[in-house]
């Protein structure tokens, strides 16, 4: 999850938000870590670069990137099918 | 009309309102700006996706808010010429490279061409008139018109206008090999000794707050804008300079000081040199562009000069100007063109 | 100077859009219900197959022909000329040579269809690219094409605010008259498809993979479209020298600032709502005198229940008829303020409503529903038009026909 993390923070550009700073299962959205819909976005690409997952329907985007944690079982779940 | 406060971001020392005491020196033909620290103007959460044309644009526009002690303008109204080069940039970099995939739309949106005043409108949660203007030579001046014809309509009491370019890698790179620039060994200071083609790159964020009613702290009255576009030869250019000053009813000879738009290169500059001879003859001219570079919306940067040289009755120290040695400067024109396509004049006045 | 009452007509008319060439074609095609999207064909993109677009049925080359100009490469240029050269010839106005004219232009991709071009060779080696393909990438380098092109010099400027672009630039045109700075304005906008805006809204996930429908309840997003639409816009003064007197005039305008999100639009419609409401009080008319409304609705979830939203809290219970025509001409972009505002104005000349195709579904937020048919002879003497664009940037237009 700390991988996760990195990625995360790399690909919205949060300058000043360390790894450690996001707790695993801290709300991204809203009232956690804020993030907005284009952040959404840019997670869906993050997860077709890194992990070969195509998120095609951007309103599971709520539910899979609720919380670190969730990103990280989500992965791991499409993980294990695609192999 | 009143200018009441500006907020300047540019190659020299000018952000954060202190005396330009020293021109800061460039070798070679591109001049950055001179950033601030964004944090005091920006929040983080909302800096991370804002380029440096944005940031530079927010940042001086919240200086110009803050010396106004407005909060909310009546209108926030922009002009570029060539937009947010970064964010389409990289955009249209990653396009070409993945072959139009696993693109990620934050580059997309930042790089429309009013992203700079639709954040300073998201950030002071203002709803009011938005507006971008986008023509090459003409955009800060396109901008300021609109503010002007926004006071006089009574639908504003005061607006905020400015001014932003930028220069990339990527744009200088093109812009060279275009022409634009002088090639070999160049200072910014030296460049209206250079008797050879090609100017010097610059970039620049520039916001004036301009009011109906005048303040204890303005800096100097706007008293006219007029632009020209492609005007057939000097004769032209003569009459539309007399016909500007007839119509604000003053006379060359009312004139303290003219800023024009020399830029370095011999071709450009021949016009100014024409002027020097018969309309502008034997009156005090400087220039400005050593100082901010070449762009199309650097003719802010000479209203910023004309408005702090009139607040203080003198030129900054920074432009070794002498002639107002025994004589405060009350009125400036400025007079500015772009590639000999887009002219304009403006003229100034003590409050 | 300045005279804020003065009435601002509108003399004349010009439109190119995936449905026709020129007003009467467009026209003929939106009392069919002939819309223009389908397979791409001029763009080449790698979402050709998958997503349908809204193009002008003529490649380059014949657009040129039809413009008259074979120099011009910019297809954004080419567009622009064709409506405004339309616009200028059916404004008939015999003196224009001695009256002060403007050229007020809006675009949101510039030249940005040949930058694309110069990038493939620029990125592998910076000496490479043809230089030709990139000196009018700048937004004011088309519209001073077009203008040099129709002889228009006096005052000359670019609007960019995205989708709401053009419609800033008509009713900034209207001002210049009303400040007495020019007596004869052409406004409005132009863009041409370009890989870049199909791109990016594509990374937005709003583009319909099939025809869109706006303001049905199982919307799925926008068509991509591209043209240009302007209108001839002249003084009190000069309308009554023309030998058609013009009897419609631009009665409101205003902007305003969603300040919600760069992209989204608020969930009230904030934006859209002050936009409408400065128009209606700009033209010192009430809700209930509005005919009709050409939306925005460009058939994104977001925006048309924003836009829906912000109509039901003005207008309720007086709801205008209503049509989104990017039914037929996808969104336009930058040009759809400027098309729709011909449409609005072929509205109250022929007493005509557009349909707006394919809705299925009214949305179950809205008390209100678009009209699905075309609705003739009625008596249409007020439009309101609205274009909403990224930034949050709001305009709505009012045209209104004179007794």
């Amino acid at each position: 999850m700390s991988d996760l993390k990195t990625q995360i923070i790399a690909q919205l550009n949060l300058q000043d938000t360390k790894p450690e700073d996001i707790g695993d299962d801290q709300s991204l959205f809203v009232e956690g870590l804020g993030l907005d819909s284009i952040d959404a976005l840019e997670l869906i690409v993050l997860l077709q670069q890194q992990y070969k997952i195509k998120l095609s329907n951007a309103e599971d985007g709520p539910k899979v990137f609720k919380t670190v944690r969730t990103m990280a079982e989500y992965i791991t779940a499409h993980q294990a099918q695609n192999a | 009309m009143y200018i009441r406060a500006t907020g300047n971001i540019s190659p020299q020392k000018t952000f954060g309102h202190q005396p330009l005491v020293d021109a800061v020196a460039y070798t070679g033909n591109r001049l950055a700006c001179i950033e601030p620290d964004y944090k005091d103007f920006i929040d983080p959460k909302q800096i991370r996706r804002m380029s440096r044309i944005i940031r530079m644009g927010v940042a001086a526009a919240m200086e110009c808010l803050q010396e106004a002690g407005v909060k909310v303008p009546d209108a926030i109204i922009t002009g570029t010429a060539y937009g947010c080069l970064e964010d389409t940039n990289s955009f249209l970099s990653k396009m070409v490279e993945f072959n139009e995939e696993l693109l990620t739309p934050t580059s997309f949106i930042q790089s429309t061409h009013n992203t700079i005043g639709a954040q300073i409108g998201l950030m002071l949660q203002c709803n009011n008139y938005n507006n971008a203007f986008v023509h090459r030579g003409f955009s800060f001046e396109s901008a300021l018109l609109d503010g002007i014809m926004l006071l006089k309509e009574n639908d504003a009491a005061n607006v905020l206008v400015g001014a932003i370019d930028e220069i990339t890698n990527t744009s200088h790179t093109i812009l060279n090999r275009l022409g634009l620039y002088k090639q070999g060994p160049v200072s910014n200071l030296d460049i209206y000794k250079t008797k050879t083609k090609g100017t010097i790159a610059g970039e620049g964020a520039a916001f004036f707050l301009v009011a109906n009613e005048p303040s204890a702290t303005d800096y100097a009255k706007l008293d006219g804008l007029h632009t020209f576009y492609k005007p057939e030869g000097i004769d032209e250019i003569e009459k539309q300079i007399a016909s500007f000053l007839e119509k604000h009813l003053v006379s060359i000879a009312d004139i303290d000081l003219i800023i024009t738009g020399k830029n370095g290169d011999a071709g450009e500059d021949k016009i100014y040199e024409q002027l020097g001879q018969t309309v502008f003859n034997a009156k005090e001219v400087i220039n400005y562009k050593h100082l901010c570079g070449e762009y199309p919306t650097a003719a802010a940067f000479a209203m910023w000069l004309a408005a702090v040289a009139i607040k203080s009755g003198e030129l900054p120290a920074a432009l070794n100007y002498t002639g107002s040695a025994d004589k405060k400067i009350n009125r400036i024109l400025i007079y500015n063109h772009y590639q000999g396509i887009h002219h304009s004049l403006s003229l100034l006045s003590a409050c | 100077m300045l005279n804020n009452n003065e009435p601002v007509f509108v003399a004349g008319t010009g439109i190119i859009s995936a449905i026709g060439n020129n007003v009467a074609e467009c026209l003929d095609a939106l009392e069919n219900g002939r819309a223009g999207m389908g397979q791409m064909r001029y763009l080449h993109s790698a979402h050709g197959n998958r997503l349908p677009v809204a193009e002008v049925k003529l490649s380059n080359d014949e657009l040129a022909q039809l413009a008259g100009l074979p120099n011009i490469k910019s297809r954004t240029a080419l567009l622009s000329l064709v409506a405004a050269k339309e616009a200028l010839a059916t404004a008939d106005i015999e003196n224009i040579k001695d009256l002060r004219t403007g050229f007020i232009s809006a675009t949101s991709v510039g030249g940005m269809d040949k930058t694309e071009n110069f990038f493939t060779g620029f990125l592998s080696d910076n000496s490479k690219g043809k230089l030709r393909d990139v000196i009018n990438h700048e937004c004011g380098s088309v519209t001073e094409l077009v203008a040099d092109a129709l002889g228009i010099k006096d005052y000359i400027t670019t609007i960019s605010t995205a989708c709401s672009s053009s419609a800033n630039a008509i009713f900034l045109g209207a001002r210049l008259i009303r400040n007495n700075i020019v007596d004869v304005v052409v406004a409005g906008g132009t863009d041409s498809m370009a890989r870049f805006t199909l791109n990016g809204f594509n990374t937005l996930m709003i583009v319909d993979e099939q025809f869109c429908q706006p303001f049905d309840e199982n919307r799925r997003g926008l068509n991509l479209g591209e043209g240009a639409g302007y209108v001839v816009l002249v003084s009190d003064k000069v309308a009554a020298t023309l030998k058609n007197k013009p009897t419609i005039i631009l009665s409101g305008y205003c902007n305003a600032n969603d300040a919600y999100h760069q992209t989204a639009s608020s969930p009230d419609g904030i934006g859209s709502y002050l936009a409408m409401n400065g128009a209606l009080k700009k033209a010192g008319l009430k809700p209930e005198d509005i005919d009709y409304i050409n939306l925005h609705g460009t058939g994104t979830q977001n925006n048309d229940i924003a836009e829906g939203t912000a109509i039901k809290r003005l207008f309720d219970p007086h709801y205008p008829k209503m049509s989104s025509t990017k039914t037929f001409t996808g969104h336009t972009l930058g040009a759809s303020g400027g098309i729709e505002a011909v449409f609005s104005v072929l509205a109250l000349q022929h007493g005509i409503i557009f349909p707006n195709l394919r809705l299925q579904t009214p949305m179950v937020d809205l008390p209100f529903v678009p009209e699905r048919e075309l609705v003739k002879n009625v008596e249409v003497k007020h439009v309101l038009s609205n274009s909403f664009g990224f930034g949050g940037n709001c305009s709505s237009l009012i045209f209104s026909k004179l007794e």
